[in-house]
């Protein structure tokens, strides 16, 4: 084994002390990904539904469907949920398998940035549709 | 100051000297086994999904911009790749659902039984299947009427 390892302590010996770990911020990102999941446990299953019902519809039928109030608020709820869990999923899988710190910060704020933008393009269609 | 942490891939041995500790598990050497196939097939489906939601994004945006960019986002799933990205979307979707349910279920402290385990795990897989299937062919019956 090398002889020059060595290790840095970023911590302070007061957060050492006191076993702050992570300013009590750590399980945020673990917790909120649980609950968007719980979230989309039936917001998955109406939307499977949802799209079998509507396969071979043309645009004027997805207007009428998706300008029923439920089927609004249920689209951007989905949408909501989506892009929150999958922003927090890639996050994860970043975290795990990226090891270059600039490559690593990038692609985390790419994530971010697409899945805000992605997310907005997809409910502001929903709100256009509803509102045809 | 040094200190060794849990979670740093150094540790000291017995005489204080700082030591690199071994990396498990070596994916190279590891027997696969169910248990780690249908972890890493949850993050796999999570990236599928993930990929195949640009589909949904599009398909949204094409509605909400008139008859004609929809009929191309339909001309285009229907299409043999388009088909099979819809197909393929489904499943990760459906395994995602269901390995996702399993992990709800171990986060509120239940299942982990090793037997508790294979059978949740053999269930996610099998529920896929059915699910994926049943959605196509009630899909194609809807299409046909």
């Amino acid at each position: 084994m090398s002889d020059n390892l060595t290790i840095k302590v970023r911590r302070s010996q007061l957060g050492r002390v006191r076993g702050a770990g992570s300013a009590k911020s750590g399980v945020h990102h673990w917790y909120l990904e649980r609950v968007t999941s719980v979230a989309l446990v039936p917001l998955t299953l109406w939307f499977i539904y949802a799209m079998v019902r509507l396969v071979g519809a043309g645009q004027e039928n997805v207007v009428i469907w998706a300008s029923r109030p439920w089927n609004t608020v249920l689209l951007l709820a989905l949408i909501a949920m989506t892009f929150r869990h999958m922003q927090l999923g890639i996050q994860v899988v970043l975290e795990d398998y990226v090891h270059h710190k600039w490559f690593m910060t990038a692609a985390s704020l790419g994530t971010q940035a697409a899945c805000v933008l992605l997310g907005l393009l997809s409910a502001l269609s929903v709100l256009k549709l509803a509102l045809w | 100051m040094t200190e060794t942490p849990d979670g740093l891939l150094i540790g000291q041995d017995s005489t204080g000297r700082l030591v690199k500790r071994p990396m498990s598990p070596h994916l190279q050497v590891y027997r696969p086994q169910l248990t780690s196939i249908l972890s890493i097939m949850n993050r796999v489906t999570g990236m599928a999904v993930s990929a195949g939601t640009l589909l949904l994004v599009w398909w949204l945006v094409a509605a909400a911009t008139g008859p004609q960019a929809f009929d191309r986002v339909q001309w285009f799933i229907g299409s043999p790749v388009g088909l099979f990205m819809l197909f393929g979307w489904t499943a990760a979707l459906f395994y995602h659902f269901f390995a996702g349910i399993r992990h709800l279920a171990w986060d509120a402290g239940y299942g982990y039984d090793l037997d508790k385990v294979h059978m949740t795990g053999w269930a996610t897989m099998i529920a896929t299947v059915v699910c994926t299937i049943l959605v196509w062919v009630v899909g194609i019956i809807v299409l046909r009427s």
